[in-house]
């Protein structure tokens, strides 16, 4: 038997009954039994964007973090396993970070008008697609293996500590269309307050831990792939 | 370098130590970065070149059009962040050409270093900005700074925040090929924030807002520097040893 098949299978199915009631769970005007949805006025259908959107960015910024710490203790430790872990966590996180990108814009094409805004979470995001296409293009500019774990990680923290500014510097300048921005009517708070019914807030949580948990095993699979490579190269 | 003993103690003791061994030595790492520079003159040259460039590059697109002052701030920024991605590189990538890397390794601390060759950035970028700041008001038609306090509060604030963001990147990409382009590609992301609040801070200035309603802008600019100074301070041991 495989290993951890059941954990997997569950995973698989926990993902699936996040897919199908986040797609499938009927949104009526005015919800009585547990699997209807409220119509939200001017979002209707395309509120659904939440239960798979927010998870995806929500997952970029676990793997920022990760790879991030993963650079602080390869610096502390000088293993190169801790390298081979934040390239593959920073891997990972460009992949849901164009991910949250593009639903993201598709999404904003019908709801708000145009594809790009400029509003601050968009921003935020297309800096952290410029941090990533730097991280790599950094790596790729180095030979020497230590060495290019050691500038990799100090950049990526670098990045990490200059990348809050964003939280005060971004209200500032304009005025956000995302939820919780600068006018919203909930308040401007760097976190969105959730205004959701029951269950929907049930969908959405079961769906950040769904793709965390999607994100933790894409990561062991990737760290262990590049373990293999890595030796493979040596000998 | 002896300091007047006016009180004695462990404090004092450590203080001394504290000059003799981290800012005596940078100051002469700033000495012989500024005299080899003023002596040979070329990364000088050059730069002002650049500057004068980019900035007849803005006036023939310009051409008699009147444009508004928040893309006038913005152009301003756009010279001054391609000027010092062009010029703040060369004091840790001369060092690698002229493969004095290690003898700097042997005769000081990391910290010391760090220390000299920011001081050294933060002088040439503030002088360097000073030039464009000074070219930019003369000749480009329809730029008025109705609060020069603080439009030269904006630039030496940013001027220190530029050198703060950029000595750290030029002792990564020293170490790495393709400088040239990595350089800009891996400063833009980290200096973002900061480039959107001077070029705010601008047209604060341009629009004769007082000097108080700038407070915002210059408290980002300063913890920001600070920010990036501590961390580069820690982190450059690492980028610094080979």
């Amino acid at each position: 038997m495989p290993r951890y098949l059941l954990a997997k299978l569950s995973l698989l199915l926990w993902l699936t009954g996040v897919i199908i009631a986040g797609i499938a769970m009927p949104m009526v005007p005015s919800p009585e039994r547990w699997f209807e949805l409220p119509i939200i006025p001017a979002l209707e259908q395309k509120a659904r964007i939440i239960f798979f959107h927010v998870p995806m960015s929500w997952t970029t910024l676990v793997a920022f973090i990760a790879s991030t710490v993963y650079g602080i203790m390869f610096l502390k430790t000088k293993k190169l396993d801790y390298d081979l872990r934040s390239v593959s966590a920073a891997g990972l996180g460009t992949v849901f970070c164009v991910l949250a990108t593009v639903t993201g814009s598709i999404w904003a094409k019908f709801n708000w008008g145009s594809f790009w805004n400029w509003d601050p979470r968009e921003t935020s995001i297309f800096v952290l697609l410029l941090i990533y296409g730097a991280y790599f293009a950094l790596r790729s500019a180095i030979e020497v293996d230590e060495k290019r774990a050691t500038l990799a990680a100090v950049y990526s923290i670098i990045a990490g500590v200059t990348a809050p500014f964003f939280i005060f510097v971004m209200p500032r300048i304009m005025t956000g269309l995302h939820p919780g921005a600068k006018g919203d009517e909930g308040g401007s708070t760097p976190v969105a307050q959730l205004h959701m019914p029951a269950n929907m807030r049930v969908v959405f949580f079961a769906s950040i831990i769904g793709f965390t948990l999607l994100y933790f095993w894409l990561f062991s699979i990737r760290v262990r792939l590049a373990r293999i490579e890595s030796s493979s190269e040596q000998s | 370098m002896v300091l007047p003993r006016l009180v004695s103690g462990p404090s004092v003791q450590y203080l001394e130590s504290a000059v003799k061994s981290l800012f005596v030595p940078s100051y002469q790492i700033f000495l012989k970065d500024s005299s080899s520079e003023l002596r040979t003159r070329y990364a000088l040259n050059a730069l002002f070149m650049f500057v004068v460039t980019a900035l007849s590059i803005i006036l023939f697109s310009l051409g008699s059009e009147s444009v508004s002052s928040d893309v006038l701030a913005g152009m301003l920024w756009v010279i001054i962040f391609f000027s010092s991605m062009s010029g703040l590189s060369r004091t840790f990538v001369a060092e690698e050409e002229r493969g004095t890397v290690q003898t700097l390794q042997l005769i000081s601390r990391p910290s010391a270093v760090y220390v000299g060759k920011l001081t050294f950035n933060f002088a040439l970028t503030l002088s360097l900005n000073v030039v464009i700041a000074l070219l930019y008001l003369l000749l480009v038609n329809g730029f008025a700074v109705q609060t020069p306090s603080i439009f030269w509060a904006t630039l030496v604030l940013g001027s220190c925040a530029i050198a703060s963001s950029s000595t750290i990147i030029a002792a990564i990409i020293a170490k790495a090929h393709t400088r040239g382009t990595l350089y800009p590609v891996l400063s833009f992301p980290i200096m973002l924030p900061m480039l959107i609040t001077v070029i705010k801070a601008t047209q604060l200035s341009m629009e004769g807002a007082f000097f108080s309603e700038a407070l915002g802008e210059f408290q980002i600019l300063i913890s920001y520097t600070v920010v990036l100074v501590a961390v580069s301070a820690v982190l450059f041991d690492f980028v610094w040893r080979d």
